[in-house]
């Protein structure tokens, strides 16, 4: 199925994520796992995201260092244009996650991988979110994503790992199917 | 309550292959059966189904395809006259309209009560089938009340279907034969496709089973594949009986005016949401099949197969440009939905503690439990275990095993 090379190293311990899997099967309940960040608006449009706990494996987790994600809007938006926009971040998560898995699945198939690049567009028509025109969504029309990857690999290979990439991906899942949000006053 | 040493559930080919090769090896038994024989084929399939495989590989311990039309496909009446065959010529002890209620232990090995009486046995042979309830997701129950739903078990024809538009949900085997069908008789038809293989008909020369089989695809076993759950779970691959349908995928649909659409992810205020991801898949299903095709030039390369033209590969599947997202269920534009998302086997009768968390029968090579066999499973033993063709070598497996049992309890 690939050109496995025992010797591919991309630096992801696919070794213990097939261990978790094996853990999981005896232990669902502790795959269940709960993200957070909160957001502290500072001024006008921008925000700050500090990013730390998080539940999985039965219990609550620090992380020894606390992440920052900042957002704003543009200057064409008349915005201070300190960060970037909500929805670029998530075209970046969306690269991360896909970048991520593309890794993950080389390691798994024996594939060394030299460089990987993903470049994300998306669509928006602000009409949506100016409240302009009904028919016109608030959110992406189009996502479009491009790899660039340079792997000891063929090309079908190649192109089966961006594919994997995205079957096994939570934030392309996330873009692609509708979620329950619920938004509360607390 | 009668005494036996063995019985077997279930009188379709999986039953009767089993009832053969207990019979070869002079071994007691019973096949009840809760209709006639073939009943599942008899009373649960549509009208125009074919078999995927041809007739020359409908082989069957003790009986092969001996008719004019080797390269033909079975039609249901065909198979069923097949099956009654054999069950007649290896005088197979079925026990007819007799249902199964409840297999437990006893004392000394198995307690089946059936509608017509109780059997103790020392084995019980699962042979009941896997298809037999439709799978269909749970927010079936959100569709609008003006919707018809129905499954591949109850469809039977395009005209005993409201007239109007049909929501055909799943892309394997049965979603495209009756995507194809229903729109053939002009129906309005979009077609929801989550994971799917696609694959032609023919490929240099050959039927595809022909290659699935010569090139050892079939014969592969258990021990050979690294995550058997999955393998267990692969969708049926694209294909209808047919010689002239070259595919019956996603393009050959479109070409036919079937619009497609991502998979169904849920229904909300009448409004149906299908999924974002439908070039994946479609690039999957397009990786998967060339994957195929390399790995049957590859053997056919070293098994110096004589006459075969060169290697072929076929266009992509045309996803697309933006396919729908939403599908207003209340504009009068659909007026059913037919479930084609899988079925799974109903073992609701089998009360012992020999399941998954996801109520999934756990076995090993059909090894269930000391005297518990199941049959006739997707890849059971090996690839082919739940087509006709594959269901012999498993049987005969299991029945050296009981007659292995029967030898140690007797010495």
């Amino acid at each position: 199925m690939t050109t496995a090379s025992q010797t591919a190293n991309n630096g992801v311990n696919t070794e213990a994520l097939i261990g978790a899997r094996g853990a999981f099967e005896q232990a669902p309940q502790a795959a269940r796992f709960t993200f957070r960040s909160s957001c502290d608006w500072v001024e006008g449009t921008y925000s700050i995201n500090k990013l730390n706990g998080y539940f999985g494996l039965g219990q609550e987790h620090e992380r020894e260092k606390t992440f920052r994600i900042e957002s704003d809007h543009p200057a064409v938006f008349a915005a201070g244009d300190r960060a970037p926009t909500p929805p670029e971040i998530v075209l970046a998560a969306l690269a991360s996650c896909l970048t991520g898995g593309v890794a993950s699945v080389a390691q798994h198939r024996g594939i060394q991988l030299n460089a990987v690049r993903a470049t994300v567009e998306g669509d928006i028509d602000v009409q949506g979110i100016l409240g302009m025109d009904p028919d016109i969504r608030n959110g992406f029309s189009a996502i479009r994503v491009t790899f660039e990857i340079d792997a000891d690999a063929g090309k079908d290979d190649i192109a089966a790992l961006v594919a994997q990439s995205q079957k096994r991906s939570a934030v392309f899942d996330l873009l692609t199917n509708p979620t329950n949000v619920a938004v509360s006053l607390a | 309550m009668t005494r036996i040493s063995t019985v077997i559930i279930g009188a379709g080919q999986a039953g009767l292959a089993m009832s053969r090769c207990l019979t070869d090896r002079a071994i007691p038994h019973v096949v009840l059966e809760r209709g006639e024989i073939a009943n599942s084929w008899k009373t649960e399939r549509w009208n125009s189904l074919r078999l995927l495989t041809p007739n020359w590989q409908s082989r069957l311990p003790g009986q092969r395809y001996a008719g004019p039309d080797p390269d033909g496909f079975m039609s249901m009446p065909e198979l069923i006259r097949y099956l009654e065959t054999y069950a007649a010529d290896s005088r197979a002890p079925v026990e007819e309209r007799t249902r199964v209620t409840s297999v437990m232990r006893d004392a000394t090995g198995y307690r089946v009560e059936t509608d017509r009486g109780v059997w103790t046995c020392d084995n019980v042979v699962i042979a009941s089938g896997a298809c037999n309830i439709a799978s269909v997701p749970g927010f079936a129950a959100d569709l609008p009340p003006g919707i018809a739903q129905i499954t591949p078990l109850s469809y039977r024809s395009p005209d005993r279907i409201a007239p109007g538009g049909v929501l055909v949900v799943g892309a394997s085997a049965t979603g495209v034969q009756l995507a194809a069908e229903l729109r053939l008789a002009g129906h309005d038809v979009i077609l929801s496709a989550g994971e799917h293989i696609r694959a032609p008909r023919h490929y240099r020369g050959r039927d595809l089973q022909w290659w699935m089989g010569a090139s050892g695809l079939h014969d592969t076993p258990i021990t050979e594949v690294d995550d058997i759950d999955r393998v267990r779970r692969v969708p049926s691959l694209q294909l209808a009986g047919a010689p002239g349908a070259q595919f019956t995928d996603l393009n050959a649909l479109q070409d036919a005016g079937v619009e497609i659409a991502g998979r169904l992810s849920g229904v909300r205020d009448g409004i149906a949401s299908f999924s974002g991801a439908l070039a994946n898949l479609c690039a999957l299903s397009d990786l998967k099949m060339n994957r195929l095709l390399a790995t049957f030039d590859a053997w056919a390369e070293s098994a110096r197969v004589p006459d075969l033209p060169v290697p072929e590969r076929f266009a992509p599947t045309r996803v697309p440009a933006s396919p729908r997202l939403a599908l207003d269920l209340r504009s009068g534009r659909i007026a059913t939905v037919l479930w084609a998302t899988g079925f799974q086997p109903d073992h609701s009768w089998l009360h012992l503690p020999v399941f998954d968390r996801k109520r999934r029968l756990i076995h090993d090579g059909g090894l269930v439990a000391r005297g518990l066999y199941a049959l006739g499973l997707p890849f059971l033993r090996r690839r082919n275990s739940a087509l006709i063709d594959g269901v012999g070598a498993d049987a005969a497996f299991l029945a050296d095993h009981i007659a292995q049992s029967r030898a140690r309890r007797a010495a």
